[in-house]
């Protein structure tokens, strides 16, 4: 009998789930997150769920873990010191980034400008110039390069990283660079921009780079404990951590590519959300992850989650694919409030956080938040299921009070507002996803998952017409799953650039092929048996002149056969239509290039529970009221753990589970499917 | 003179309460709105003017015109009032001609289009948006001649045409426009890009009214303009004095050997209304700096910068409109007659910035931010390369930001919103050039407790023939440093030939001939510092010498004296800066520099420049 293991370190808990690879019968656990050093719960969780169910460490063959061990490094500041080389004339590259000020007109006067991810001072220059073709213009005068060097031995640098000029053409200086400062710091890690984003655009690059630098050390430490950690308790299996693009990669290559965890958290939930929607037969479907400060929404076609060319972690945004994951200051601890110039209600960004928190948790916090909110409808019930922890509903209703006054409305219109409010926001970042991409979300489910998910999606669904609403089991620990079910990666991508005129399908068919083998290689190299490997390829291709690429899924046969370029310009047109409403009739460019290796897809299905009769009466645990559409209404409370399969529960009712609560709004049904997903949706001639 | 809107259905949108959450609700999606039309622009557009820099301006307005959000200010009255035809369902709007919307977009290279969004036969809302085109044609590359006598030399002029008439597209026109550029397949792009923009926001406002019904929608931009207003009304009784304030700045030169000349405002408050007079500044140019500034545009710009300098909370939109009188004589260089030439506005635009940042600072200085970079120096450079096909690059340089009482100014930053600089791998790939730095120039912003942000050095290095046009400013005059912070640096352009040789190129210049290996210095000027210097605390200025930001010589400009280790000599520095204080007088609030007479008395000798003769109407 042998298990996989996938952990997901939040900010307050840490989620494991163990997933028996023979029937998929699964185990799951929460122990309180170790901040100072999350492995310490990840491995003390793991011994106690392994021992708990008699399991030993060594039947544990896949060990897989989501980590915002590197996202915390960046939001916080806490970073690597990272000295830089680059190309004579740049040493300020990151200084002037792209001379952008975010904001509207006049913006600058009160824009924040971050500091550059490598210091200025920590930055040398190493005197060579390739050009534009790839050509050299000037050969790199290696003892001018070793003077440059010396001014970073009194810098306490602790990561090394090199970018130069049109390298993404031709990157033989940045090795002679990397040559030489291997010999002049022979302890530091080095990355070089040719191995991180061999792509066009000198700033984005070394930004990407030095970002990798600046996680480099605190990510190998990391993983490097947590490997030992395991090793001494007995794990013989594969640690493998989540990417950002929803992939798996090794330990050792996470150590040296640390720049692709950065969305490693968030992209567990969408994976483990992929994963649910699959074994209950939805292919296409929107994703709305609540948690306590913010919301992350991502969009699934295909069973395939949107990709993205970039991260985004807080004001940094680096060149490596993640999935396409917007995020909003939006969570059950945003704090409503009502400015005295506008007297307009505003939810959040502000967040009560987990200390003080909401009013109603009674842990000191005085301000009203979407939690107090929810209190204050009696969307969530006073006592929460087996717990002792009561909800202080009188507080939350003062401290909405207060909001009512400002607004000068009643307290259950301001409460129902500032609902209204925060699902409107999510609303904006589903749009986003959705709608701003061409896609109409009355194709979509939403599945609703995190803390706060379930209390929302059905609203929030409502205002997409995304059905059915599907709430996963155990919707807080859903991470887990996906780190639990998700397959190996590997990625390449190269800048290309050339008309479609100007090239052939031969030339095409080659550097596939080419770019093909060396990510099967990379895999094979994590340790991935070869014929378990699948390649795809994805080309992006614009209008030449266009800043805006069409990324498409390229089939290296259409190259081979002969037919790939007219395929590709058909398949562009058709989604430059779909996108924009319109064709030109410019000549079309490839850009850039990427082939993908997968491994092979974990072999586990989900669970099946219990049929019932279809009457949920046996999960009732008592009547109770709400407010909703302007009025109070009688509403159901039932135990999610007692619906049996089959069973429909009418609205307005609130489901209970250990770690979430579910609302179903009046004029809905919520169906229990086999795996015991809540499927949400209006009830026919409402 | 006034537009005709065919509604064919005639009943007036019901006046009715929303209530403050469904307010918010159409005030975020209306925001979101706008973003979007901003990204559909950027990924549709092909001119790395628009796509790469962002020089395009979209917003959504009310059934009658007024703004409701965006940024650079309702202009669709000015184009109502003086168009002479109907406007009915399906019809889009095209134009170029400033003189035909009363400066609502101000030289030829603005294309804007107008769509009047209509829902049920009743118009609802409008959605506009203009984007600087990289050539209209005319006597240079690029359409901004720096020495046109009439705004004929500069390219094709669009009076407001339809170019959806009812829903039709009305290709003959576009034809008839494009054969006069050089660019044909970016403008064509561009324009598409521009439509699909404003069809974005049409979608958007229909489904809005949608999910809310019409009289909501229209009650909800009512509701929200006002909110505007008496936002805006508290804002201006207690910020601005009823005594009169004036600032005066200038334009170094006119592109023929002209300068400088005045720009001068006064403001004052008479009750509940803010007066901004132009009466003192300087008759129009005989060549193409002109500015023609709309009213509207105007009040939408002292709204903003109010609103950032003294509450960044509040959204802004047309609603306080009539809060605010703007005064601009006619024939002036803020309203010049028809035929003037306007090409080369940038200049007066970005001046506009700073006067009113000395306006509005001089009875909060707390609040005062020095001047910067405020204006977008460019180059053009065009040619046929050794396949003979034709390249014209427009490109957009940046400089310092000034000093803020905020803290430092940004280093080679724009100040222009959602602009950004072209990658310099993207340059080399697509046009013959190597950029061989791309730096800042130490000691290049304003020394002050905050310092001015630094000007770039971009170093052009020219692989191919081709001709190169320069237009920029404040190489005269100096971006001047407020509340005890010094001036920044001026700009200059330097021209190395391949031969060894260096010319001073002038500021506005057209037809400059550039051949394979030399070398152009593309120098912008630094931001203005703000505060006393002599406050700045030492180990800052070590390490910014150390960054290279500041120099071992510019420390001393902070009374900082760096020892040959680089660090802070401690000693030295408290004796450099007691004596630098004992020396000097009381601090101005301003910081000009010297007097325009002897900046013209030395201009030649600091600039490498003669000095502009004083222009006689």
């Amino acid at each position: 009998m042998t298990y996989r293991l996938g952990v997901d370190v939040g900010g307050t808990f840490t989620d494991l789930l163990m997933i028996n690879n023979d029937g998929g019968h699964t185990y799951r656990t929460k122990v309180p997150s170790t901040p100072h050093d999350p492995s310490e719960a990840v491995v003390s969780g793991a011994q106690a769920l392994c021992d708990e169910h008699g399991v030993s460490p060594g039947d544990i063959d896949l060990f897989m873990h989501g980590t915002t061990v590197a996202t915390n490094a960046v939001l916080e500041g806490k970073g690597a010191r990272v000295g830089l080389v680059v190309t004579e004339g740049y040493r300020q590259v990151l200084q002037i980034a792209r001379s952008f000020v975010p904001g509207g007109l006049a913006a600058w006067i009160v824009w924040p400008k971050p500091k550059p991810m490598a210091a200025l001072e920590c930055t040398v220059e190493a005197p060579e110039r390739m050009a534009a073709d790839g050509s050299v213009v000037r050969p790199l005068d290696e003892a001018r390069l070793r003077e440059n060097l010396q001014a970073l031995k009194s810098e306490g640098i602790e990561a090394l990283t090199i970018c130069l000029i049109n390298s993404y053409l031709n990157d033989a200086h940045e090795r002679q660079v990397a040559a030489i400062c291997a010999e002049e710091f022979p302890d530091l890690p080095i990355s070089v921009s040719a191995d991180i984003l061999p792509e066009m655009q000198e700033y984005e690059r070394t930004l990407t780079t030095v970002t990798n630098s600046a996680v480099r050390p605190i990510v190998a430490r990391y993983v490097g404990n947590l490997q030992s950690e395991l090793t001494n308790w007995g794990m013989t299996g594969k640690l493998n951590l989540l990417r950002s693009d929803g992939g798996l990669m090794s330990a050792e290559k996470s150590a040296a590519a640390p720049v692709n965890l950065l969305m490693s958290g968030p992209a567990g939930g969408v994976a483990g959300a992929l994963w649910v929607a699959q074994q209950a037969g939805i292919d296409n479907l929107l994703t709305l992850d609540m948690g306590g400060t913010s919301t992350d929404v991502a969009l699934i076609e295909k069973s395939e989650a949107r990709l993205r060319r970039e991260t985004s972690v807080g004001d940094l945004t680096v060149r490596a694919s993640s999935l396409d994951i917007r995020t909003v200051g939006a969570g059950g601890g945003s704090i409503a409030h009502v400015p005295e110039l506008t007297r307009a209600l505003r939810v959040g960004p502000e967040s009560a956080g987990a200390v003080p928190g909401p009013v109603a948790y009674g842990r000191g916090g005085e301000l009203p938040t979407v939690t107090d909110a929810n209190v204050v409808l009696g969307y969530l019930p006073e006592a929460l299921l087996g717990g002792t922890f009561k909800l202080d509903r009188d507080g939350a209703k003062a401290a909405v009070q207060t909001v009512a006054d400002g607004l000068g409305i009643g307290l259950m219109e301001a409460a129902a507002g500032i609902i209204d409010i925060v699902n409107e926001n999510m609303f904006g970042a589903l749009r986003l996803v959705s709608v701003q991409q061409g896609y109409d979300p009355r194709d979509f489910a939403l599945m609703g998952f995190g803390g706060a998910g379930p209390l929302h999606a059905n609203a929030v669904g409502k205002l997409m017409q995304s059905w059915p609403v599907v709430i996963p089991p155990s919707p807080g620990v859903l991470c887990a799953y996906g780190d639990a079910t998700t397959r190996m990666r590997v990625e390449t991508a190269r800048s290309f650039n050339k008309r479609f005129d100007d090239t052939t399908n031969a030339e095409m068919a080659a550097l596939l092929e080419d770019m093909g083998a060396q990510v099967k290689a990379d895999l094979a190299a994590e340790g991935v048996p070869k014929d378990e490997i699948s390649v795809t390829y994805e080309v992006d291709i614009r209008y030449q002149g266009q800043a805006f690429e069409v990324p498409l899924a390229a089939d290296k046969e259409m190259f081979d056969s002969g037919t790939g370029i007219e395929d590709m310009r058909a398949a562009f047109d058709t989604e430059h239509e779909r996108l924009f409403t319109f064709n030109l009739g410019a000549p079309h460019e490839f850009v850039n290039v990427r082939a993908t290796a997968l491994g092979k897809p974990a072999n586990v299905s989900a669970e099946e529970i219990e049929t019932g009769n279809g009457d949920p009466i046996g999960a009732k645990m008592r009547d109770h009221t709400v407010w909703m559409d302007g009025q109070e209404k009688a509403a159901v409370i039932y135990d999610r753990s007692k619906l049996r399969s089959g069973d429909r529960v009418m609205g307005p009712a609130i489901i209970i589970e250990m770690d979430s609560t579910t609302l179903v709004l009046d004029g809905h049904s919520a169906d229990i499917d086999r795996f015991g997903n809540i499927l949400i949706n209006p009830v026919e001639g409402e | 003179m006034a537009a005709n809107i065919i509604e064919t259905n005639p009943q007036p949108f019901n006046p009715c309460n929303v209530d403050p959450v469904t307010l918010d609700i159409l005030e975020n999606a209306l925001k979101n709105a706008r973003i979007e039309m901003d990204a559909t622009l950027i990924r549709t557009a092909m001119s790395p003017g628009i796509r790469e820099q962002g020089d395009a301006f979209p917003l959504i307005a009310d059934h009658n015109g007024k703004m409701v959000v965006g940024q650079f200010g309702s202009f669709i009255d000015g184009f109502l009032r003086q168009y002479d035809g109907d406007i009915e369902d399906g019809d889009v709007i095209w134009l170029s001609d400033p003189y035909s919307c009363e400066g609502a977009i101000s030289h030829n290279n603005d294309w804007l289009i107008l769509l009047p969004i209509f829902r049920d036969g009743r118009l609802i809302a409008w959605a506009a948006m203009f984007g600087h085109q990289t050539d209209v044609g005319g006597k240079v590359p690029g359409s901004l001649p720096t020495d046109a006598g009439s705004i004929f030399q500069e390219g094709v002029r669009i009076p407001p045409v339809k170019i959806f008439r009812k829903g039709e597209y009305q290709s003959d026109l576009v034809e008839l426009v494009i054969n006069q550029v050089r660019m044909p397949e970016w403008c064509r792009s561009d324009l598409n890009a521009l439509i699909a923009s404003c069809r974005m926001a049409e979608r958007r406002v229909h489904e809005m009214c949608e999910r809310f019904g019409d009289d909501i929608y229209v009650a909800a931009t009512d509701e929200l303009l006002a909110r505007n207003h008496r936002a805006m009304s508290q804002l201006i009784n207690t910020t601005v004095a009823e005594e009169k304030l004036s600032f005066t700045d200038y334009l170094c030169d006119d592109g023929r050997g002209y300068g400088p000349y005045k720009i001068h405002c006064t403001m004052w408050r008479e009750g509940n209304k803010v007066i901004l007079d132009f009466d003192g500044t300087d008759p129009q140019s005989a060549s193409s700096i002109n500015f023609y500034l709309n009213e509207n545009m105007f009040k939408m710009f002292f709204g903003i910068y109010m609103i950032m300098v003294f509450d960044p909370q509040i959204m802004f939109n047309d609603g306080f409109y009539d809060l605010v009188d703007v005064r601009i004589p006619q024939g002036s260089l803020l309203k010049p007659k028809f035929p003037a030439a306007l090409s080369c506005r940038t200049h007066g635009l970005g001046r506009i910035f700073d006067i009113l940042g000395g306006l509005l600072g001089q009875r909060q200085p707390e609040f005062l931010n020095a001047a910067g970079f405020s204006s977008s120096p460019h180059l053009m450079f065009s040619g046929f390369d050794r396949n003979d096909e034709w390249f014209q690059l427009f490109q957009i340089g940046f400089g310092g930001v000034p000093g803020r009482p905020f803290g430092d100014g940004p280093d080679g930053h724009s100040m222009w919103p959602g602009f950004t600089n072209v990658p310099n791998e993207f340059l080399e790939r697509y046009f013959p050039m190597r950029i061989e730095r791309y730096e800042t120039v130490p000691d290049s912003g304003g020394a002050g407790l905050n310092r001015g942000g630094n000007g770039i050095n971009m170093v052009y290095h020219f692989t191919e023939t081709g001709t190169i046009s320069i237009h920029d400013d404040r190489w005269f005059t100096y971006p001047w440093g407020v509340n005890g912070g010094e001036p920044g640096m001026r700009s200059r352009k330097i021209l190395k030939r391949k031969d060894g040789s260096e010319e001073i190129l002038g500021a506005k210049i057209d037809e400059i001939d550039v051949h394979e290996g030399d070398e152009l210095h593309y120098i912008t000027w630094g931001g203005g510092g703000w505060g006393d210097p002599l406050d700045r605390d030492p180990e800052l200025v070590a390490t910014e010498v150390k960054q290279g930001l500041v120099t071992t010589e510019g420390a001393r400009a902070y009374g900082v004296v760096i020892s040959a280790s680089g660090d802070v000599d401690r000693g030295a520095t408290e004796a450099l800066r007691a004596e630098m204080r004992g020396a000097r007088g009381e601090l101005p609030v301003f910081n000009h520099g010297r007097p325009i007479e002897d900046l013209r008395a030395s201009c030649e000798v600091e600039t490498g420049l003669p000095a502009p003769i004083q222009p006689r109407w």
